[in-house]
């Protein structure tokens, strides 16, 4: 069991590509987040539409449908555009590409909600002095929104990274050899799936446990200039 | 566009496995939860830990991993599973796939209701015990009823989540909408329109289901609505 037949190396490799597809995914994830935030705060009614259309529907829509449409739907449409144009390309998607961007769009949507709520619970009152100190509109975002709001933010864009880690997983159905195709792969070989797929679990639980500890830590130091009753 | 309304009817009997699969899952889920999450707050160490592992180990690894390890996995188990008489039952993706889910919704649901129980006010449960109300009829009467409607906004989350969720189950070979879709799209090649139109499908779903348990909702709250409407 503990040798994993010599596919040991081969599932921390597998390992590995997962957090990285994860923590780029969270980046992107992170950035969404923040201009969909903006859009949804924005004055424009045609903007904040926008907004909405893209935290509804995306939320409304299986990750798996989304991975799909992206890795094969994704370059036919531009083939078929650019073919009716008249210039015929041929266009094929990295696996390792397409799926950080397809989950990191979906979580920039998640995130997007999030960064709302922590927006909004900052109190108006820290906006209104900023300005008073002559801080112009980006510089108070910076200074003085930015930091206040990610102590709202962190419990939520935790429950964010838990789920988006786990959604890692589908990348394996458009064959990228993170943990789960590793797993896969093994277990074919081997035949033994009940023993490579449990060992891919406790992967995941292992990494499910250790992200939790960082975000207990996080949140902990977010909350450093915070007094308590 | 014509492989599309040429389809529909395939379309159509997909939907409806997807319902019915994830119809059946909450169901079971949820008459697996409610026990559990009472046992997990008032039984004792002994009951009440195997069922925190429980719900940690299924809320901490991927849906796909548990489809995968039950599906694939119990054919590391063949000779054992057809000794008892349940060899025939694993060998149906249909049964894996709903097992997989209800054991996933179940461990979702149990944390959700525990919360409820959780936040149950602790004067209405003196009030039941100064009615001369305890154990099991304390449960039946006070408890549950106002623990589920406490926590039904975030079991209605939980419900959609596992609607999406349930796309998984194309991947070991079920017929729903992700699969019907999956099939039309590598034989005729329309990729994205495909695709979009499973896309618009679930959104269809989603916001229906959305709708019924906002109205359940309203049905369980019916008793607070002569002070809020």
């Amino acid at each position: 069991m503990l040798g994993l037949e010599g596919y040991g190396p081969l599932l921390l490799q597998g390992a590995r590509l997962t957090v990285y597809v994860g923590v780029s995914s969270m980046a992107i994830a992170i950035f969404l987040g923040l201009i969909g935030m903006l859009c949804k705060l924005s004055a424009s009614p045609v903007v904040r539409f926008f907004a909405d259309i893209y935290t509804t529907v995306i939320r409304g829509i299986p990750e798996l449908v989304l991975i799909l449409l992206v890795y094969y739907g994704l370059p036919t449409l531009i083939q078929d555009i650019t073919a009716a144009l008249g210039y015929p390309v041929d266009i094929s998607l990295n696996p390792f590409a397409a799926g950080v961007l397809t989950i990191g769009f979906i979580y920039g949507a998640f995130s997007t909600e999030v960064f709302r709520g922590a927006y909004l619970a900052v109190p108006r009152g820290q906006v209104e002095a900023a300005r008073a100190c002559g801080m112009s509109g980006p510089l108070t975002f910076r200074r003085i929104l930015l930091p206040q709001m990610m102590r709202f933010a962190l419990p939520g864009l935790g429950n964010v990274w838990m789920v988006l880690i786990k959604a890692t997983a589908l990348i394996s159905v458009i064959q990228l050899p993170e943990l789960m195709r590793s797993a896969d792969i093994a277990a074919k070989n081997t035949r033994k799936p009940f023993t490579f797929f449990l060992a891919a679990s406790l992967i995941y639980l292992g990494i499910t446990i250790i992200s939790n500890i960082v975000q207990q830590w996080a949140e902990k130091r977010a909350e450093r200039g915070i007094r308590r009753a | 566009m014509e492989i599309i309304i040429e389809s529909i009817p395939r379309f159509l009997n997909a939907s409806w496995v997807t319902i019915q699969i994830t119809a059946l899952s909450v169901f079971i889920g949820f008459c697996m939860a409610i026990p559990l999450s009472v046992i997990r707050v008032s039984a004792g160490k002994i009951l009440s830990l195997p069922v925190y592992a429980f719900t940690f180990y299924f809320r901490g690894t991927p849906l796909l991993v548990q489809i995968f390890l039950i599906y694939y996995g119990s054919g590391q188990f063949q000779e054992q599973l057809q000794a008892v008489g349940l060899w025939h039952l694993f060998q149906s993706p249909w049964f894996c796939a709903v097992l997989s889910l209800t054991l996933n919704t179940a461990a979702y649901s149990t944390e959700i209701f525990r919360g409820g129980i959780q936040g149950v006010p602790s004067g209405e449960i003196e009030a039941a015990r100064a009615c001369g109300m305890s154990g099991v009829l304390l449960y039946r009467r006070i408890i549950i009823p106002r623990a589920i409607r406490i926590a039904w906004p975030s079991y209605t989350n939980e419900v959609i989540f596992l609607l999406q969720a349930s796309s998984l189950v194309s991947i070991i070979t079920v017929m729903d909408i992700t699969g019907v879709a999956g099939e039309i799209a590598t034989r005729s090649f329309a990729f994205y329109e495909t695709y979009l139109f499973a896309a618009g499908l679930y959104l269809v779903i989603v916001y229906g289901v959305l709708w019924l348990f906002r109205r359940i909702e309203r049905r369980l709250n019916a008793y607070l609505s002569a002070e809020s409407a």
